[in-house]
């Protein structure tokens, strides 16, 4: 049985994190808005999945940003990192006038997340399918030193095409890593289309479950139903967890979510002009959640 | 370092993966942060005794050569100090990437083991035969890329490799080594061995063709070629400086590897000597060709890695003096 008690957030926190997820998808589009391009459509879909482990769900000290106990974050998306980035530094993990440097000459801030260049950043990745490994790789050693410390794992659903990632899942069932928590952000679009059109992809949840991981399928933009379900993954023992995000690729940006080809976009004209006004909608609706 | 050489080079009585087993468990006893990675492959790497006293700082991945590299460089992350080991074949080309991105890249320390070097796969044939692991090894920034000669120096390194940082690939043979150094050697990771002096030629091998080096200058001994020897069992970072000498003072070079010609021991000292002293040098190695099955001995003069190899194109060199 499932302690559902427990896992529930009050209307406070869930405000809170809707507040941090806006926060967050804000600083996201301005990073990608000062640069002109950038991956933004995978980066939008996790942001409400971001607000809730950086913002609720995870032990983490911004001030002491390797803490032997806390929790782990690895996206193996790493096209995600502009995202990522804007919750580090919402966080405190590094000044927040450092998210204008992203892809710059010399910035701490690449492309693909890099845990020797930015503060924060648990594992590097952007060949997508490695950070299942390094995920487990982490989860495998917090467990040989008594730490009850969580690996957490965002992999994209074209991310799942990759062999590595289904590798990964045979053996974390086998070893039972029950302190490995995986997202698959399924926004259903990989860079050359639908996922279901360039490699259909089915039923994920009942793929990983029928490699013996525990599944659920949860509105990806709903931050009170992806925080239930990771304290339901909680609960699981010996046996990994999967948490399908349901998302949509540019995810609460509205000229985003309408581009077809959204996985990487430089921004035309028009799409500065809408940023902007997005921008606006994003910081109006900040103001609301300060009432 | 401190060398000791052997009177007589024979065959040594303790294979190489038994002495690669024994030397873990003894460190492992001392540093709990040492695991072990393999790829279905314990039982032919002779590491079942580690498994039985270190159960649960084993990891045998299964058939899966990608997600043990990753699972390795993960581990890293929280301090152990993994030694991973399949065939060179798969530990090196099958998951190139996951050694560059998960391992190199992101700055692991990952000690990676590629057993059956070459030839030396022998039976398993053209499939499993590495002629161009340490190519691509060396092609990795940051990677230190090593193959230890005989027991002895692989007790050493080994024991060096648990206390230091960052990518490493050791090519390792699995069975009997010809016995080079006597016990009590120690080896600098980055400095050449000499193993014989001579002023007419100096022969730069590593692996098994060290002890065809040694055989070679025998015979040249006899012809009045007086022959240097060295052994140059660290690809990179490589010794510099022991070739630029021994290019000064003997005027020509013969280089020796159980691999391809390309992209190995032969380029890379042939690097060396294009930028600082160009002197003649030649080859011998694996003309960019497949490998194939057959007993040791075969393939050894299939692809031209006898002593006698060596030889022919010693005296090719010196004709170029």
């Amino acid at each position: 049985m499932i302690k559902r008690g427990d896992s529930m957030l009050n209307q406070k926190e869930v405000n809170q994190l809707e507040k941090f997820a806006t926060e967050i998808r804000l600083e996201t589009l301005k990073e990608i808005k000062n640069l002109g391009f950038g991956h933004i459509g995978g980066a939008m879909s996790i942001v409400e999945a971001l607000a809730v482990l950086y913002g609720k769900a995870m032990k983490i000290n911004p001030k002491e940003p390797k803490w032997k106990d806390r929790d782990w974050l690895v996206v193996s998306k790493g096209h995600a990192g502009p995202a990522v980035y804007a919750t580090l530094a919402l966080k405190g993990y590094f000044p927040i006038e450092e998210l204008m440097t992203l892809n710059k000459p010399k910035t701490n801030l690449p492309s693909h997340c890099d845990r020797n260049k930015t503060i924060g950043i648990d594992m590097t990745t952007g060949s997508l399918g490695q950070g299942m490994s390094t995920a487990i790789g982490i989860a495998l050693g917090n467990r040989l030193d008594r730490r009850d410390s969580y690996t957490y794992l965002i992999l994209g659903d074209g991310e799942c095409d990759e062999g590595q990632v289904w590798e990964g899942a045979l053996f974390a069932h086998h070893h039972k890593l029950d302190h490995l928590i995986t997202f698959i952000d399924v926004n259903k679009k990989q860079l050359d289309g639908y996922t279901k059109d360039i490699n259909d992809l089915g039923d994920i949840g009942q793929k990983f479950a029928s490699f013996g991981w525990q599944a659920q399928d949860v509105n990806g933009a709903d931050v009170a139903k992806i925080y239930e379900a990771i304290e339901k993954a909680k609960e699981i023992k010996e046996q990994p967890s999967v948490i399908i995000l349901d998302t949509i690729k540019g995810q609460g940006i509205k000229f985003v979510e309408e581009t077809m080809a959204n996985h990487h976009m430089i921004f035309s004209a028009a799409d500065h002009k809408a940023a902007e006004k997005c921008i606006i909608e994003l910081e109006n609706k900040l103001k609301e959640y300060l009432v | 370092m401190t060398i000791w050489l052997a009177k007589n080079n024979v065959k040594e009585d303790i294979e190489m993966r038994n002495i690669y087993c024994q030397t873990l468990i003894e460190l492992a006893r001392e540093n709990e942060q040492i695991v072990v990675l393999d790829a279905d492959l314990m039982s032919s790497m002779g590491m079942i005794p580690f498994l039985k006293e270190f159960p649960e700082r084993t990891f045998n991945c299964g058939v899966q050569e990608a997600n043990m590299i990753g699972i390795a460089a993960g581990l890293s992350a929280t301090g152990k100090i993994p030694f991973a080991h399949t065939f060179a074949t798969f530990a090196t080309r099958r998951c190139y990437d996951q050694v560059f991105i998960s391992g190199a890249y992101a700055k692991a320390n990952v000690r990676i083991i590629g057993s059956d070097p070459g030839v030396t796969s022998a039976y398993n044939g053209g499939t499993h035969m590495p002629f161009e692991d340490m190519g691509i090894m060396r092609n990795i920034p940051e990677m230190t890329v090593l193959e230890p000669t005989d027991s002895v120096m692989l007790i050493d390194i080994i024991k060096q490799l648990a206390g230091l940082y960052g990518m490493f690939y050791v090519r390792l043979l699995r069975k009997n080594a010809i016995k080079i150094y006597e016990e009590g050697s120690t080896f600098e990771i980055g400095k050449a061995v000499k193993l014989k002096d001579g002023k007419d030629v100096t022969l730069i091998a590593n692996g098994i063709m060290i002890a065809e080096a040694l055989k070679a200058a025998e015979i040249l001994d006899k012809k009045g070629v007086f022959v240097r020897v060295i052994d140059m069992f660290i690809l990179k970072p490589i010794d510099k400086e022991t070739i630029i000498t021994c290019a000064k003072e003997t005027g020509a070079i013969v280089t020796a590897e159980n691999h391809n010609i390309i992209n190995g021991l032969g380029s890379a000292v042939a690097e060396v000597l294009a930028e600082n002293t160009p002197t003649p040098m030649e080859r011998v190695g694996v003309k960019d060709l497949f490998g194939e099955v057959g007993p040791v001995d075969y393939l050894k003069e299939r692809f031209e890695l006898t002593a006698n190899d060596i030889v022919r194109r010693v005296e090719r060199v010196l004709k170029r003096k």
